[in-house]
């Protein structure tokens, strides 16, 4: 019996402990930041996270958010459904965060908002542009879960508008069809390209784990199409274009943000065209003081100021909408700032956004080209 | 009365057929006869697509056979599924693009002597960086067998195998670290300009920027390189193991160790040199594949080793014509299930001839039944 007096005493005592220390801790608002920092696309997950640290140190500088210093917590969810999973339990379950910026990929963000949902916790993902991360199977909208950036089917059909303004009658798809990203962007493609009066003279699939491409690129060759559309990641637009040249194709290559990466081979994928959020050639001073701002904030290798892209741009959009969001709510509550999220207007670096009603943001598209040295802003496509 | 001497020989037809292996054969004639409909048809729709489709799987196909003999040849003398070949395949990739990104290694000629025809110097470039891949990758096979195989030798070769698939992680996960070779894509210099001809009543060259008629056939340098390499190493390889000292010590080593060694053969040194050759020629095969599919990672090793290892057990492990042919037959699977079925599925039907095969032959194409022995 006295043991177990003594277990229950410890017991309250640690509660008591438990609570203090919680109230200590009330100055701080933990915000977590799931990115893929390893896998098949770390470069985007360094850029998103860096933008969205840069956006919490401004905050911070400012007076933080409510009162409260914001403490970021940054976990390696590499693009992928197990590691997303085990990222957002650790975050919600360990660190008890009430938000979640993240994660770039559709195929991570989508295993995520069932665990938000589920919990609770705010999520706005930055980058995932897949249908689903928003909205459940049934048609009805994720009550907790944002994103900052179009979805799948306005940036297919902002590119198949493209491409029948630049002239191409016939296009053929290639796309993984594993991978949900790809898939949503080429059947939005297919749609309104045939709509709009065009033809589709060939669609093949291939698969994630692909280096040779040369069969599909004789058919490509073959079907001899005015454009190719290929909404894939930078790696495999990397690997296919590079072989496209030996097949002797001179049709342009047109894909999706997927291709926006430091790492895309330019040289190869010259003439190419893709959709993307924003440019850093945007003179809008909202823009050239976050260029300016990034710059200043990180370097790369050789001590050169590092530009922000478009990963960058949407990582610290998103954390400054989340933030804007808290803010308005005026509380740390996450029903309150749902409603002050989905009430928001806020001036961002990708644009005025506005949410809709399927938590999805309303703002323009541009369309970028591929030149041998660089990328240049060509089209600017409002919804 | 009848006496039996013997094994019964089978008397009936049905006894014949359930002796004979008859589904494997069965299904295997039924598939071919599918495949020959299915593609002939296309093809005499489209024949220089079809050529080209085969051109295509032929490309892969030699880059199998380099892989795929170095699986069979440390097979066939220590009976070792070597899955850390395919690494070994990923180094030799990036050993040359360290060469060619970094030091410049295919440029030495052109910057010795600047008089000499591009072409030709680029070419002595390309051999110099392949020469430097192979050479190091030998040195590392060389190191892996010293180090985790040949103390294992007496133990179980359960023992061996889980090492080896050990060792493979090792390679893979080390070249992961950012000072290594970085765990991202890294795109691949090629270390010479691509040039493409086409095949329409005579060889064109293909003017960049411009198409081939349709109906034509193309081929680059990067085809020829990779087809003349590969043949010409295996042709060596068939020299070397049928015709000098060295190779007649391989195949007595082969064939029975302890006799071997009785006879004055430096067993563990023959032993030695067959991994060198063997990761010599996935060395060569790394970088024609980097040359062909320019995008390197630290994985990529393991799906063109796993192809190649099919194509080895497909042929017949142990032989060296069958890894050959294993490899040519992989490649036009794949090349040709993927442009006339489905490239989703070209695995599928790639693994299901390979299992058919083995339904008829348990050896594989060209393989022997092993020999016991020590």
């Amino acid at each position: 019996m006295k043991t177990r007096h003594v277990v229950s005493i410890l017991f309250v005592l640690a509660l008591l402990l438990s609570a203090c220390g919680g109230a200590q801790q009330a100055k701080t608002l933990k915000v977590a930041i799931l990115a893929p920092l390893s896998g098949a696309v770390p470069t985007f997950g360094v850029s998103t996270r860096d933008g969205a640290l840069m956006a919490i140190d401004e905050w911070n500088a400012k007076g933080g958010v409510l009162g409260m210093t914001i403490e970021a917590i940054v976990e390696d969810s590499q693009c992928s459904p197990d590691p997303a999973i085990a990222a957002a339990n650790k975050v919600i379950d360990t660190d008890k965060v009430h938000y979640i910026v993240g994660e770039v990929c559709s195929s991570a963000s989508i295993p995520i908002s069932e665990i938000t949902e589920a919990k609770g916790v705010v999520q706005i993902s930055p980058t995932s542009t897949n249908a689903n991360v928003t909205i459940n199977a049934d048609g009805t909208t994720k009550k907790f879960v944002f994103r900052a950036c179009f979805i799948d089917p306005f940036q297919g059909a902002v590119g198949a508008a493209f491409a029948k303004k630049q002239g191409f009658a016939t296009a053929f798809i290639m796309y993984d069809q594993s991978n949900d990203y790809v898939r949503g962007l080429a059947e939005a493609f297919e749609g309104t390209f045939t709509g709009l009066g065009g033809s589709i003279v060939g669609k093949e699939a291939y698969l994630a784990a692909d280096t040779d491409f040369s069969t599909i690129l004789a058919k490509v060759a073959e079907a001899d199409p005015d454009v190719v559309y290929l909404p894939d990641y930078y790696n495999i637009v990397n690997l296919v274009t590079a072989q496209a040249k030996e097949k002797g194709i001179i049709a342009p290559f047109m894909g999706g943000d997927g291709w926006d990466s430091a790492d895309l081979n330019k040289a190869a994928a010259a003439g190419g065209f893709f959709t993307g959020h924003y440019t850093p050639d945007d003179a809008r001073p909202i823009v050239q003081a976050f260029v300016k701002a990034y710059g200043e904030k990180y370097k790369d290798d050789t001590g050169v100021a590092k530009v922000p892209d478009m990963l960058a741009a949407l990582g610290y959009d998103a954390t400054n909408l989340l933030l804007a969001a808290i803010e308005k709510a005026g509380a740390d509550d996450a029903t309150k700032v749902v409603a002050a999220m989905e009430a928001l207007s806020y001036d961002a670096v990708s644009g005025t956004i506005t949410f809709d009603a399927q938590h999805n943001p309303i703002k323009a598209a541009v369309v970028l080209q591929v030149q041998p040295d660089k990328i240049v802003w060509v089209d600017t496509v409002a919804p | 009365m009848q006496t039996n001497l013997g094994r019964a020989q089978p008397r009936t037809f049905s006894e014949r057929m359930l002796r004979g292996r008859w589904i494997g054969k069965a299904l295997l004639v039924a598939l071919l006869a599918y495949a020959v409909w299915a593609i002939g048809r296309q093809a005499v729709q489209a024949p220089a697509l079809f050529v080209e489709q085969v051109k295509n799987g032929l490309q892969l196909g030699f880059v199998y056979a380099m892989i795929a003999l170095g699986y069979t040849m440390v097979y066939g003398i220590v009976r070792l599924i070597n899955f850390a070949h395919g690494d070994v395949f990923m180094v030799g990739a990036f050993v040359s693009y360290f060469a060619i990104s970094r030091v410049k290694l295919h440029m030495w000629l052109a910057s010795l002597a600047p008089g000499l025809p591009e072409g030709l110097s680029l070419l002595v470039g390309t051999l110099t960086v392949i020469v430097l891949a192979m050479v190091t990758c030998a040195f590392l096979a060389v190191v892996i067998e010293r180090v985790a195989y040949k103390p294992l030798r007496t133990a179980p070769r359960i023992s061996a195998l889980i090492t080896a698939i050990g060792v493979s992680f090792f390679l893979e996960y080390f070249g992961a670290l950012d000072f290594v070779f970085s765990p991202d894509f890294i795109t691949y210099q090629r270390p010479f300009p691509v040039q493409v001809w086409y095949i329409k009543g005579g060889i064109h060259p293909l003017v960049p920027g411009t198409q081939a008629p349709a109906g034509s056939v193309l081929f680059s340098n990067i085809f020829i390189i990779i087809a003349l390499s590969s043949i010409f190493l295996v042709i060596l390889l068939n020299f070397i193991v049928r015709r000098t000292k060295v190779g007649r010590a391989m195949r007595a080593v082969a064939y029975d160790k302890p006799t071997a060694r009785l006879m004055g053969i430096n067993v563990d040194g023959i032993i030695s040199i067959t991994f060198a050759i063997g990761a010599a020629l996935a060395g060569a095969g790394g970088v024609l594949y980097a040359i062909a599919f320019p995008s390197i990672v630290f994985w990529m090793g393991i799906i063109p080793g796993l192809k190649a290892f099919v194509a080895a057990v497909l042929g017949g492990i142990g032989s060296i014509p069958g890894a050959f042919l294993g490899a040519i037959i992989m490649g036009q699977a794949e090349a040709l299930s993927s442009a006339y079925i489905s490239t989703p599925m070209r695995d599928a039907i790639a693994f299901t001839i390979l299992i058919l095969v083995l339904l008829v032959r348990p050896t594989g194409i060209l393989g022997e039944i092993e020999r016991e022995k020590a």
